[in-house]
């Protein structure tokens, strides 16, 4: 028999790069114009895959903050005046252009993100454009919406988004804002600053009056000079519970209105009944789309004990196929750690899992010599009082455990201080509506994992953070209710 | 202390009138604070009512552990039957309506006329929110049209255990207004009632303890609303925290607090400070202390065959 290896071996099938032209220098994107940061402070976006330097981006500081909540505020009385009907035809536009442009800001996120474009591609950019239309339609129905006739836009909306998917993340936070006439000041994560400032010219393109988008690539200090800001009305983050925790106390006291989206550690539920073979295909989504760099991955992985053994060798051989390397190759299933600070901090906790006593498993796979790169791996022999049970690692890295009894599971994927997501795998319906019923999360797949829609609401019990964005629901966020 | 008349007594003797031992209502039952401290209450005036436990904060822990364990059932039981409890508290309530009109009147300083109107809105406050149960998945809750072959359901489901600062002036219809939302939506709650006039709060644990509400489901704490509130907001197994009764600074150090386990906060809303609270509610104190699931299922195809209508 041949080697079943040489049998599925690929050739490189790489992205082009041509499609995107990335400028030596970005500005802040305030009121309109691009512009230094007032220190004149710059950083360098590096690509993660090569540690090639894209770009040098102007660092927002606090006077960049201020100067545009100030413009944000100007231009928010004229936005939010404008008929919902005209507002929508912006976002409306903007959904367009996006889908226009999405080869090139596929490339450019992969670049930047160093997730595969496979994901970009696929995943990311369709969302993206998907939420600016979805909300698009809502910015002239709000009196329809469940909140009351004219509900009114809160004001200036500051808004601070995390690495992992820069231009989804960002679509999450501008759509409904604009929808609802609120103006924006977004602050996008240190690592990936790129399709923000892209971002900054669609709207440039979509013809949108100047200081309703403005974009500050910075880091935490911004983030907390922006949260902290006396005339911002709307706080609005994605990231780490930690930060959050920070940030709700910075706006205690005020009227400030809050939504936090925040860390998990997602139960994926496999009872004995489960169709092996998809449920291996759920787990691997689960913990390994976008590297395990998911708020919402599965990283708990909760198996029925009767089918332990079998699903776990089955998970090993499907992880041994996954191919690690060039983002941009179509064929890349596991791209590169967004930056050496993450990958430090996954290396960490893989360490603690080993030193608390859990077994380690990794699959066996070349890691490029530059780059920032960790090869898919798991934990067997893992007790809930672990590290890797207990603390968010995103990161490529899953940690087992096993159960007996339906209440077992239940309880052991409710035992922890996040909710924001969970996944079951059965073929019985009535036992997924039961477990459904009983996990503290936020978003639950049954027989599926990761599924996105605009129209979804998404968010988190618990210490995941409160609020939702998408759907009916993630009006609210950015309405006077 | 008020001495009565004993109609019909042929000696003409004046009867003394029995007080009440004013206590919490914790668990489903009506212990003392396990401090042993208690403070005065009076009526407006200043005239001596009642000695109130002045609870502490194992008081505190021991709401939370009942509210905690009151949950399961509770947020549980079909929303037909929460909504039923609920209005039998309003009946229940009616059928007392007498004492909580003299209640009310010494302890907001109203005329008895004042104070029945106050005690008829509460009652009917009890039979809005009873009929709220079963309704709100509805209005809150939906089918997501997603892109893709699933059926996606969003559904509310409650927070938990919740913490209520029970408003300061309105020691009654305030109190239920933001008790009866909490409890409607499925959340268990630790009350702390209003600090000068507890004793309303004190009574309609009476109340709720024969009205099918089930142990733990509210609890009633008298005494020093920050030395209770601090401990409460910062506790890791409460899961939101309503404000109404707290002043601006306490309640920005109980945000704080709040925030070390990301508790849903309800500040402080601008009727609380209209303080009658006889504004018809909305939807606000409900939703506030709701979750929304989201629950994904593949709904696979039929095949060629069953792909068309």
């Amino acid at each position: 028999m041949a080697n079943p290896k040489s049998i599925f071996e690929y050739a490189p099938a790489p992205e082009s790069r041509s499609v995107v032209d990335i400028a030596p220098s970005y500005g802040l994107f305030i009121d309109g114009e691009f512009t230094e940061a007032a220190d004149g402070k710059v950083f360098k976006s590096v690509s993660p895959s090569t540690e090639e330097v894209l770009s040098e981006v102007a660092q927002a500081g606090e006077a960049d903050v201020d100067r545009a909540v100030k413009a944000a505020r100007k231009a928010f009385e004229k936005w939010s005046a404008l008929p919902g009907a005209e507002r929508g035809k912006y976002l409306f536009r903007i959904a367009r252009i996006i889908q226009e442009r999405s080869r090139e800001l596929a490339v450019l996120e992969t670049l930047d993100n160093g997730k595969p474009i496979k994901e970009t591609r696929d995943a990311d950019l369709p969302l993206v454009a998907a939420h600016f239309f979805y909300y698009a339609g809502w910015a002239d129905k709000l009196d329809h919406a469940g909140y009351g006739a004219n509900p009114r836009p809160l004001g200036v909306a500051g808004q601070v988004i995390p690495w992992n998917f820069p231009l989804l993340m960002l679509a999450w936070k501008i759509a409904p804002a604009l929808a609802t006439g609120n103006t924006v000041v977004l602050k996008p994560a240190e690592t990936t600053p790129l399709s923000a400032l892209f971002f900054a010219d669609i709207c440039r393109q979509a013809g949108l009056p100047k200081g309703v988008v403005n974009i500050l690539p910075g880091y935490g200090d911004a983030g907390a000079a922006l949260t902290a800001h006396p005339d911002v009305n709307k706080v609005a983050f994605t990231g780490s519970t930690a930060v959050g925790k920070q940030i709700a106390r910075t706006v205690a006291g005020t009227d400030k209105k809050l939504t936090l989206e925040l860390g998990g550690k997602g139960a994926n539920i496999v009872f004995d009944d489960a169709p092996i073979d998809q449920a291996v295909e759920g787990i691997v989504t689960g913990i390994f789309f976008n590297q395990g760099q998911v708020c919402c991955a599965g990283s708990r992985l909760l198996v029925q004990e009767s089918i332990q053994d079998e699903l776990l060798d089955s998970l090993k051989r499907r992880l041994a196929t996954l191919r690690l390397g060039d983002p941009l190759d179509k064929n890349t299933d596991i791209g590169a750690i967004n930056s050496a600070e993450q990958l430090a901090r996954i290396t960490a906790l893989a360490e603690t899992g080993e030193a608390e006593g859990a077994e380690r498993w990794s699959a066996p796979c070349e890691l490029p010599t530059s780059g920032y790169w960790f090869a898919p791996t798991l934990f067997t022999n893992v007790t809930q009082a672990h590290t890797v049970a207990r603390d968010e690692i995103f990161g490529p890295v899953l940690s087992v455990l096993s159960f007996r009894t339906p209440e077992e599971a239940v309880a052991k994927a409710n035992n922890t201080q996040y909710g924001l997501s969970a996944g079951i795998w059965t073929e019985k319906g009535s036992r997924i509506l039961a477990v459904a019923n009983k996990l503290r999360a936020g978003v639950v797949w049954a027989n599926t994992f990761n599924k996105f829609d605009p129209t979804s609401p998404f968010g988190g019990y618990k210490e995941s953070g409160f609020g939702r964005e998408g759907g009916r629901h993630g009006l609210e966020a950015y309405l006077d209710v | 202390m008020s001495k009565e008349s004993l109609g019909g007594s042929a000696a003409g003797a004046t009867r003394l009138s029995v007080l009440k031992t004013y206590k919490l209502y914790v668990g489903g039952k009506f212990p003392r604070s396990e401090s042993g401290r208690v403070y005065e209450v009076t009526d407006s005036k200043g005239k001596w009512l009642a000695n109130a436990p002045l609870s502490s904060r194992k008081d505190a822990r021991d709401a939370v552990v009942a509210a905690r364990k009151a949950f399961g059932g509770w947020s549980g039981a079909t929303a037909y039957n929460r909504g039923q409890i609920l209005y039998r508290v309003a009946e229940m309530l009616e059928g007392r309506r007498e004492q909580f009109v003299r209640e009310v009147a010494d302890a907001e300083g109203l005329s008895k006329s004042k104070a029945a109107a106050v005690v008829d809105a509460t009652v009917d406050r009890w039979v809005w929110y009873a009929g709220w149960t079963d309704k709100i998945t509805q209005v809150v809750g939906g089918a997501n049209p997603v892109a893709g072959p699933f059926f996606n359901l969003s559904t509310p489901e409650p927070t938990g255990v919740v913490t209520v600062i029970a408003p300061q002036e309105s020691s009654f219809l305030g109190l239920v207004s933001v008790v009866a939302p909490v409890i409607a939506a499925g959340n268990t709650a630790v009350v702390i009632a209003s600090e000068k006039a507890p004793l309303p709060a004190l009574s309609l644990g009476e109340v709720l303890a024969t009205s099918d509400v089930p142990g733990g489901v509210v609890n009633v704490l008298s005494g020093n609303t920050r030395e209770l509130a601090l401990p409460l907001a910062a506790h890791q197994d409460v899961n939101g925290i309503d404000l109404a009764g707290a002043d601006a600074d306490l309640a920005k150090d109980l945000e704080i607090a709040a925030a070390d386990n990301l508790k849903r906060v309800l500040r402080p809303q601008a009727v609380d400070t209209d303080a009658d609270f006889t504004t018809p509610p909305g939807t606000h104190r409900l939703t506030t202390f709701l979750e929304t699931k989201t629950v994904w299922h593949p709904t696979g195809s039929l095949g060629a065959s069953g792909g068309s209508y």
